[in-house]
């Protein structure tokens, strides 16, 4: 097989299947935005405990199926995380949560549903979102 | 006698391999690639003349002056321009562009019109936005025929007596379409201000002018735009067109060095064309590749690779025509006049995904909105991908890229 590990099974699966796609019933966090780069617009929501853990986190959307993969795991492994938890997640460990050898062109893709949901997470805390950015390499 | 495997060999990139697998370039429309010829221009410019232009008398500021001006010469005949002083050059077609809406606007009058068309690149549509929003002017959006041509109606119909400018792209880069430019020159200039002069005609000529032969005199347009680096030369240095009586007309538009006359501590006149227009050094070792690019073409002839481009648009439009899962946009009938940018999607393949698979197999081409979002959400899409072909490009490029798509269908069926 010529093709690297970017276009991995697990990859494949989740852009044919994808996890937590649509709303969650009880929005606390809600952001929808498009990759500047791309015009790929992906949503995501999610809905808080009292002491400010993700319980369930969806999206929606269309993508590559770098974004949709990436976005499609995060929403496995995000409830029961705090808030401030999520907001450190970071370039590497989405790299290694995808197991991928990503193109460097790809990174934003991987990272695309992440930061809606970050930067929609400081836009509910009131704050400003602008320091974080979607367009990173 | 026009040889493509001949022409392969002046560039030396397309040697090269990409993840082992011999490059297949299919994304000129980006950027061409450059022969031997432009690469050594710029590398002996350096070796052997470069000095400030202009005002250094010594030998080296005389032939570094005179190599600059020749490039300003070779590109007025590449155009056929009538002088060599039309000829301005800026950093790219979106500084050329940006040069005109910047200064244009300062003749005219808050409530003037300009028009562009719904399929323009962002350079030839957020510079008009932008200063319509600076100056109160109006800008309109003229909408285009199912066949991606602008809709000569919609546009008679928006031309009034406040339409000052129609900037239009030639061809464009996403749907390949070709426009009669002259025709829409002659509806434009027909067009009369209140101030009785005609309507100006400017033209984004980034996609048509490295790929096929182009009379500016014969068009008639007001203005032209394009890049080096589309056509063979290197990247930062681009064109502005214009003609002498509206360039001596217009304002300047950077101000500093070089384009100046005499300068007191209240007062400042501007030089002659271009000068006016080129503040500051500027890129003079761009300009000698420039040149060179020119002559590569000029040696080849436009004529033969606009032939030859429409060779391999044919043989391209065929090939995938024969795919059921692949959609083309633009016209897909090689009858229609297209250039060699063929933009598609493969069924139930985000386009970027085709392109990074495209990649692993050595073909580089492009996936996106090509800088054309308002066109993209007209049409209803995101992203397309999309390839595009040069002089070097062969039929059996498109025999890889066919092969390839097979390749990738195969990863997503997994």
């Amino acid at each position: 097989m010529s093709f690297d590990t970017m276009y991995m099974e697990n990859i494949l699966d989740h852009y044919k299947n994808p996890h937590n796609k649509g709303r969650v019933e009880k929005v606390d966090v809600i952001n929808k935005e498009k990759n500047p780069s791309c015009g790929d617009e992906i949503e995501v929501s999610a809905m808080l405990t009292d002491n400010k853990e993700i319980a369930e986190v969806k999206f929606d959307g269309h993508g590559c199926a770098i974004s949709q993969a990436s976005i499609s795991m995060l929403t496995d492994i995000l409830p029961g995380k705090k808030v401030e938890e999520v907001m450190k997640i970071g370039k590497a460990d989405v790299i290694e949560l995808l197991c991928i050898d990503i193109a460097p062109m790809r990174i934003k893709c991987a990272m695309l549903g992440l930061r809606v949901l970050q930067r929609g997470i400081l836009k509910h805390e009131g704050k400003d979102a602008q320091y974080i950015y979607l367009s990173e390499i | 006698m026009f040889d493509v495997k001949k022409i392969r060999k002046d560039f030396p990139i397309l040697e090269r391999k990409v993840h082992g697998k011999p490059l297949v370039y299919l994304d000129s429309a980006a950027s061409s690639q450059k022969p031997q010829h432009v690469i050594d221009a710029i590398a002996n410019y350096y070796k052997t003349i470069h000095a400030n232009i202009h005002r250094s008398i010594h030998s080296l500021g005389e032939e570094a002056t005179a190599a600059y001006e020749e490039a300003h010469q070779r590109t007025a005949i590449f155009i056929n321009s009538t002088s060599w002083r039309e000829i301005i050059f800026t950093k790219n077609t979106t500084e050329s562009l940006n040069l005109l809406a910047y200064t244009l606007p300062q003749l005219w009058k808050e409530g003037d019109e300009i028009i562009v068309s719904r399929k323009e690149h962002h350079s030839n549509f957020v510079p008009w936005q932008q200063s319509a929003k600076i100056h109160g002017l109006m800008l309109k959006v003229v909408s285009l025929t199912k066949e991606g041509t602008i809709d000569r109606d919609h546009l008679r119909s928006l031309l009034t007596k406040k339409t000052r400018l129609v900037s239009v792209v030639h061809m464009s880069n996403v749907l390949g379409v070709v426009e009669d430019i002259k025709t829409l020159a002659s509806i434009v200039h027909a067009n009369k201000t209140e101030t009785g002069e005609s309507t100006l005609f400017s033209v984004d000529g980034a996609q048509s002018v490295p790929h096929m032969p182009i009379n500016v005199q014969d068009i008639d347009c007001d203005f032209l735009s394009f890049s080096s680096h589309k056509m063979l030369g290197p990247t930062g240095i681009g064109v502005l067109y214009g003609k002498k009586k509206l360039l001596e007309k217009m304002p300047a538009f950077l101000f500093g060095g070089g384009m100046v006359g005499i300068v007191t501590e209240k007062e400042t006149t501007y030089g002659d064309l271009p000068w006016k227009f080129e503040a500051g050094t500027p890129d003079i070792a761009g300009a000698v590749g420039f040149s060179a690019a020119l002559v590569y073409l000029q040696k080849i002839g436009m004529e033969n690779i606009w032939k030859h481009e429409q060779g391999i648009t044919r043989y391209t439009l065929q090939r995938l025509r024969e795919q059921k899962d692949v959609t083309i946009y633009g016209p897909a009938d090689e009858k229609k006049t297209r250039g060699a940018v063929i933009s598609f999607n493969l069924a139930h393949i985000h386009a970027h995904d085709v392109i990074s698979l495209l990649d692993k197999e050595g073909i580089a081409a492009r996936a996106g909105h090509h800088c054309c979002q308002p066109l993209l959400d007209f049409m209803n899409l995101a992203a397309t991908a999309r390839i595009s072909a040069y002089l070097y490009t062969t039929k059996g490029d498109i025999d890889l890229f066919i092969h390839a798509l097979d390749t990738i269908r195969k990863v997503f069926s997994r």
